[in-house]
């Protein structure tokens, strides 16, 4: 992986660090010869593709919950994400400062910490900016939204320092999928990582879901909060959590992207925060097995697109696809009809 | 007991605050000598950030008797006596506005400072219409302000044109972009119009930044002609065909800074104009009711779309103008200005002056940009007060600084309302 070639995609211009655009470099000098040469850059883009679509999935299920159970949109969890991948980096420092950084073991420890510590992060953010404004008309919540993703990021830039941190690859190296001459299809262990933990997440979270008293009070919340509460769920409660669990899945896809991309600075939220919402959208809001294909779908039309169109223009494919969905399909691929009633 | 309670609760705040803030502000990590990265300490950070949060939720509940802060929609005393002086407020303003270029001890800076100010509140009335009259959430708004100065600079670059012809053409332009990006998304409710907004936003900024051979791309444009007084161009040199010597003074470079200033001040004073009139009228009415709510506004048979439309061309046009005025004030335009932040900026203007209130909003971007500019050398922590103060007024003061609102339109007399009985937003 280029690493040079990755900074100077500066993030300060609106551009994700992307390690597909450095592989996509040394393969276009090499020529395109033939059905394999194509099919064997297409397997590579599948793969980078899916690996990214899991980091967005695992932020857009955060977004989706909190739209589901209190009908707004968490303009700060973008940043939620960011500070999720700045406490990795911070975890991971520590712990190779103690001499307990290798193997899975390492990651593992890093990952509870950064769980723990963002959670706690989503806790604050309702109980500071969203909660006093529960009831009040339509907009307020979304502006005070807005001014935590400021208040998060200048946060970050003042107490980190505002230059991009670039860390040492953890896991280097991968499996060889195909070799056509001189391209070489790589499944690199940070993707494989990547794609086991989300699953895995997923799965804890789905189980959380569906069969956990928390999980019913969620859904029930999500259906009628009035409801809900004059039957005996604490919907304070629950609203806290659903944001304890949403930032809880951002941090693990803040670990994720550190791991796999390597530098991180305080901007990082706000393209994947936007990114993940197109998902969220993309998926049916309020669906939670939408989040995740929405954000398998942006991942790979986002790494197909830089690929074989441009990386420059990446971006407005990803905001583009967010405005189509909005106009033809409003609901997303597996949302559900909303009737506005008087 | 009440110390006891807040003893308690202090302490939690603080331990929740150590949670926080410890990993992120003692633990600071640098790239080091090494080209690696390394871990700074810097714990008397931490440990002043914990005091002040333990400090504060003790003197909170304390005073208050309560943990939590609850929003206040209703007016307070002091927001009726300044809704009281605003009768007066308003035209000292303007009059101050009027005189400030005049008043001595006024030098080059303060009129910057002014100028700066003045855009912001003309930014400011100009998404009023859309956010405040109209209750389109619009997070994209940048985006007109960038069609205006790019069309201005562009216009100028490759036709010559003069700026008093390209600022009509900016403004309908961005108007026509307004209705473009408009048409498709107003039927999008609130919070999804916002997105669909901030992403067109961010599209138009990426295009400008990538088509290079257009637009210079990062590099910007330079040396945008500089505006002339009805035809005669600020020149220190003092000519026969110059501002200075067609009026027999003496050459000066802060001519044309004054000459800018009313500029401005005549632009966001005509779009003040504007909508005070509109609101009077059946279009003004009818986006004020489209804002309290759409179903009935169907339902009285107002033609939805097209009242929508023109809220979103108007403001976009005002910010066209707004935009031709920054490129030709600053003569170099890049899309660095066009960011995110920028809309954000603009949208809490609005937002903190109180949705709909024009005094408020000039109050607010005096108030934001003033204060933001004179503590300019603190850098980053700028935004992070910015940021702190939109999250705390919202907390607090949800429907603004000018909680309350005189109907446009009304029946014998006239009675301020209640924030809390106006319901807008529904997109």
């Amino acid at each position: 992986m280029d690493r040079a070639g990755i900074i100077a995609l500066s993030p300060q211009d609106g551009n994700f660090p992307y390690a597909a655009a450095a592989g996509m470099a040394s393969f276009g000098a090499t020529g395109k010869h033939g059905l394999e040469d194509f099919l064997a850059y297409a397997l590579q883009q599948l793969i980078n593709g899916i690996s990214l679509g899991m980091i967005y999935g695992l932020i857009a299920v955060g977004y989706t919950m909190v739209y589901g159970i209190i009908g707004m949109i968490n303009f700060a969890h973008g940043d939620v994400f960011m500070i999720g991948a700045f406490l990795s980096l911070i975890a991971v420092l520590l712990l190779s400062m103690g001499g307990v950084m290798g193997g899975p073991a390492g990651i593992i420890l890093v990952l509870l910490l950064s769980v723990v510590i963002t959670g706690i992060y989503g806790w604050a953010i309702e109980r500071i900016a969203y909660r006093p404004l529960r009831g009040s008309f339509r907009l307020a919540p979304l502006i005070s939204a807005i001014g935590l993703s400021i208040v998060l990021q200048n946060f970050v830039q003042v107490s980190q320092g505002a230059r991009v941190k670039p860390m040492e690859t953890l896991v280097p190296g991968g499996v060889e999928v195909m070799r056509e001459e001189g391209f070489v299809v790589q499944f690199a262990y940070t993707q494989m990582m990547i794609i086991g933990v989300t699953l895995a997440v997923l799965a804890v979270f789905t189980i959380l879901v569906t069969r956990t008293p928390l999980g019913r009070a969620m859904r029930a919340c999500e259906q009628d909060r009035k409801m809900a509460s004059l039957l005996g769920i604490d919907t304070d409660k629950t609203i806290s959590l659903t944001f304890v669990i949403g930032a809880a899945l951002a941090s693990v896809a803040g670990t994720m992207y550190l791991l796999r991309y390597g530098v991180i600075d305080f901007y990082i939220g706000f393209l994947a925060g936007v990114k993940a919402f197109t998902a969220a959208v993309l998926g049916g809001i309020g669906s939670l097995p939408g989040a995740v294909l929405g954000g398998l779908l942006i991942g790979l039309i986002e790494t197909f697109w830089s690929a074989y169109f441009s990386v420059q223009y990446k971006d407005v494919a990803a905001f583009s696809i967010l405005v189509l969905t909005l106009i033809f399909l409003p609901t997303g691929l597996l949302g559900r009809q909303e009737v506005e009633k008087v | 007991m009440r110390l006891q309670l807040a003893l308690k609760d202090a302490s939690i705040g603080a331990v929740v605050a150590a949670l926080l803030f410890i990993p992120l502000v003692a633990l600071r990590t640098d790239v080091g000598s090494a080209g690696a990265l390394v871990l700074r300490y810097r714990w008397a950070d931490a440990a002043i950030l914990i005091g002040l949060v333990f400090l504060g939720r003790l003197a909170l509940v304390l005073w208050t008797g309560r943990t939590g802060l609850r929003p206040s929609t209703s007016a307070g005393p002091w927001t009726q006596r300044l809704q009281q002086a605003g009768r007066l407020a308003a035209p000292a303003f303007l009059a101050f506005a009027l005189v400030l270029p005049a008043i001595p001890g006024i030098d080059r800076y303060w009129l910057d400072l002014g100028i700066l100010v003045l855009t912001y509140v003309m930014l400011g009335w100009g998404l009023n219409i859309v956010v405040g009259l109209a209750g389109l959430l619009d997070l994209g708004y940048v985006a007109f302000y960038a069609v205006g100065a790019y069309s201005y600079a562009l216009l100028a670059q490759y036709f010559g044109l003069s700026f008093w012809v390209c600022l009509p053409l900016a403004g309908i332009l961005a108007a026509f972009w307004g209705v473009l990006l408009g048409f498709p998304v107003l039927r999008l409710r609130g919070d999804y119009l916002a997105i669909v907004t901030l992403a067109f936003g961010e599209i138009i900024r990426v295009v400008l930044l990538n088509w290079v051979s257009l637009t210079g791309g990062p590099n910007g444009i330079s040396g945008i002609p500089r505006p002339s007084f009805f035809g005669l161009p600020f020149s220190m040199a003092g000519g026969e065909g110059t501002f200075a010597g067609f009026f027999g003074l003496e050459p000066s470079s802060t001519h044309r800074v004054i000459f800018l200033y009313y500029l401005i001040l005549a632009l966001a004073l005509l779009t003040n104009w504007v909508t005070i009139r509109l609101r009077r009228q059946p279009l003004g009415r009818a986006w004020e009711a489209l804002r309290e709510d759409e179903i009935a506004c169907r339902a009285l048979g107002i033609n939805v779309t097209v009242t929508k439309l023109t809220a979103f061309a108007l403001g976009a046009m005002f910010g066209g103008f707004a935009g031709a005025f920054f490129a030709t004030r600053q003569a170099f335009i890049s899309p660095e200005s066009f960011t995110f932040i920028e809309s954000a900026i603009i949208l809490a203007i609005v937002v903190l002056g109180g949705l709909g209130s024009q005094i408020g909003v000039a109050v607010a971007a005096l108030v934001l940009i003033g204060g933001t500019e004179i503590f300019r050398d603190l850098q980053e922590w700028r935004m992070l007060v910015f940021g702190g103060a939109m999250v705390v007024i919202m907390v607090l003061r949800p429907r603004g600084l000018v909680g309350t609102r005189t109907p446009s339109i009304a029946l014998g007399k006239r009675r301020a309302i209640d924030g809390k009985l106006v319901g807008e937003g529904h997109g």
